[in-house]
């Protein structure tokens, strides 16, 4: 409830700082992509159309979660708003949970436009659309996960008062995450036990979002196995639950200015 | 002069004799800060305060900058953490975020959310209260013609001034009609017609039976509107009592302003304790001497316009306290009770 209404003010926020304004970049970038791929490629319109739709969706929504994530808390502490805020009967759990809510609520209706946008600009290149297109939702999906996952990394670094090193942190984060199944190989070849237990501790810490990458499997009309979707919001959930919790916990204890 | 003494010699007032739950208790509150580049020392900034304010009461907290009070209030509203000790509100401890029902804060220099309208802002924060949308609509609406802010309801905070800022502030302070409200600087910012309004505001709060707890250097808010002070300095506790206490203290001379006819003269018995702008004179005098100086000026036909007695400014308190701050609370003002 009162996470709730901490969401909805975030939200309100990223609204009215025109945050969503990125949405005409993306529309327009959709239908000169959607004009040129027309003209250029001969049969694989739609393989294009939607690895860049979606790549696209995927890189301007990585962009606002560790942007504006990692501004969530310190913007608040450092333009203390958070005063008058936690002097009402609220928990600073729930003020975190509200924060993490409300831009994760941004993201999926800035994620759901983008996709309308991509739908349509698929519509102009195929003149139709078949039932593999759904898959493009699982797609959209699984972005959404990592995006909450980033979300949340960017919401723990921002409880620190340094968003110059909160953002490379999370940055840091977000690429090591997209090689971490490559880091657990080398432990794995690496024919040391020693190392291969630093790297296989190292694969469990960092995010793993290699698993939410569906971009090409679905431009190339493969179907998305049920088992991924199930995993793949699991791990989310869970990643998103500790790393929450850690910054509870750092931020239960942390002096406002 | 010992004003920590002097603070705390006077005599009991009912009120304070009370032997219901005090509003506020202070016990042992204590906040150190890390100090140098490996945090190995530390400032303290609070130091062991203790002392009660009782329900009703509105309650001065004065002291220099950097004497602690900011310090205090953020204790209590759990915005940071005492090193050891604690306060209560009604019994409950700060550490209770339920205790936060009972109180409002508006804090030194208030920031808000400035793409919210003020409207929007009093609807936020009464969210927090679990209050149906209808009383939200109408608690909003009251308060906002409260602090006079109607015709600007609508209008996003970050194009209030800091005056109207302020009193957004008074107003989601008090919204939810808290038993405590804790006030930081309230009239800072503000113009003489703003200041009078919060002025009132507080008047009004303390009618209704509400606590109210205030920090300020500025001593003619604390002797027009507290029932009590305690002043701070050095984050140590340096008194408390009622604000005549303090006013009553140490007059040290009378000061005479007068006009004298271009015609006339100053007896030269006052002329070396005037100062003389035109025909007009600031004439300061030991008090004993006051009507022997009236009589001369009435000789040479001076107008009177004023006389007043000199006491120290709460600037000269604070200056004493902070050249001479008191190494430890006296035991009267530890207990809060005793004046």
């Amino acid at each position: 409830m009162m996470a709730g209404t901490v969401a909805i003010n975030t939200f309100r926020e990223a609204v009215r700082d025109r945050v969503l304004y990125n949405l005409i970049f993306f529309a327009l970038a959709m239908m000169a992509a959607a004009v040129l791929v027309g003209q250029i490629t001969i049969g694989i319109e739609r393989l294009v159309i939607i690895n860049l739709g979606l790549t696209a969706i995927s890189l301007i929504g990585t962009v606002m979660a560790i942007f504006i994530g990692v501004g969530l808390v310190y913007k608040e502490m450092e333009k203390r708003t958070l005063y008058s805020l936690l002097s009402k009967p609220l928990h600073r759990w729930e003020f975190l949970v509200g924060k993490f809510a409300g831009l994760v609520l941004t993201l999926v209706v800035n994620t759901a436009l983008m996709t309308l946008g991509l739908a349509a600009a698929l519509f102009y290149v195929t003149r139709a659309f078949n039932r593999a297109d759904a898959s493009i939702l699982v797609a959209v999906y699984f972005i959404l996960l990592e995006l909450a996952v980033v979300t949340a990394l960017a919401l723990f670094f921002s409880c620190f008062p340094t968003p110059m090193l909160s953002t490379l942190l999370t940055l840091g984060l977000f690429i090591a995450g997209q090689f971490s199944t490559a880091l657990r190989e080398y432990g794995r070849v690496a024919h040391s036990r020693v190392l291969e237990v630093i790297f296989g501790t190292i694969y469990y810490l960092l995010p793993n979002f290699h698993n939410f990458n569906a971009i090409g499997a679905v431009a190339h009309g493969d179907a998305i196995p049920r088992a991924l979707i199930v995993h793949n919001t699991l791990y989310a959930l869970l990643y998103i639950a500790v790393v929450l919790l850690g910054a509870s916990a750092i931020f239960a204890n942390v002096d406002l200015k | 002069m010992d004003l920590g003494r002097s603070l705390t010699c006077g005599k009991f007032s009912p009120k304070n004799m009370s032997m219901s739950q005090p509003a506020i208790e202070f016990l042992g509150l204590t906040k150190d800060y890390p100090r140098g580049q490996w945090k190995r020392g530390v400032i303290r900034s609070l130091d062991t305060l203790t002392f009660q304010v009782e329900e009703g009461e509105v309650f001065g907290f004065l002291g220099p900058n950097g004497a602690g009070k900011t310090t205090t209030l953020k204790c209590v509203m759990g915005l940071i953490f005492p090193t050891s000790g604690t306060a209560r509100v009604f019994g409950r401890s700060i550490d209770d975020v339920q205790m936060h029902r009972e109180i409002g804060y508006l804090p030194e220099q208030p920031y808000f959310y400035d793409y919210l309208t003020a409207r929007e802002l009093l609807d936020y924060f009464a969210r927090f209260f679990r209050y149906s949308a209808s009383e939200r609509e109408d608690r909003v609406a009251h308060f906002l013609e409260r602090v006079q802010l109607t015709p600007f309801a609508d209008v996003q905070l970050r194009k209030f001034s800091k005056g109207m800022l302020q009193r957004a502030g008074i107003a989601q302070a008090i919204l939810h009609e808290p038993k405590v409200i804790f006030l930081d600087e309230p009239m800072s910012g503000l113009d003489p017609i703003g200041r009078r309004e919060v002025r009132d505001i507080i008047l009004e709060l303390k009618e209704k039976g509400r606590t109210v707890f205030f920090s300020t250097h500025v001593l003619s808010d604390a002797e027009m509107l507290c029932d009590r002070v305690a002043v701070l300095a050095g984050g140590k506790l340096q008194g408390i009592g009622s604000p005549a206490e303090i006013v009553s203290i140490e007059v040290h001379g009378m000061e005479i302003l007068c006009d004298v006819p271009p015609a006339r003269q100053l007896p030269t018995e006052l002329a070396g304790q005037a100062a003389r702008s035109g025909n007009r004179y600031r004439i300061q005098v030991p008090e004993t001497q006051l009507y022997d100086a009236l009589a001369l000026l009435r000789g040479c036909d001076a107008r009177i316009l004023s006389v007043t007695p000199l006491r120290p400014t709460l600037e000269d308190y604070f200056i004493q306290l902070v050249e001479h701050p008191k190494g430890t609370s006296t035991p009267a003002a530890e207990t809060g009770e005793r004046l």
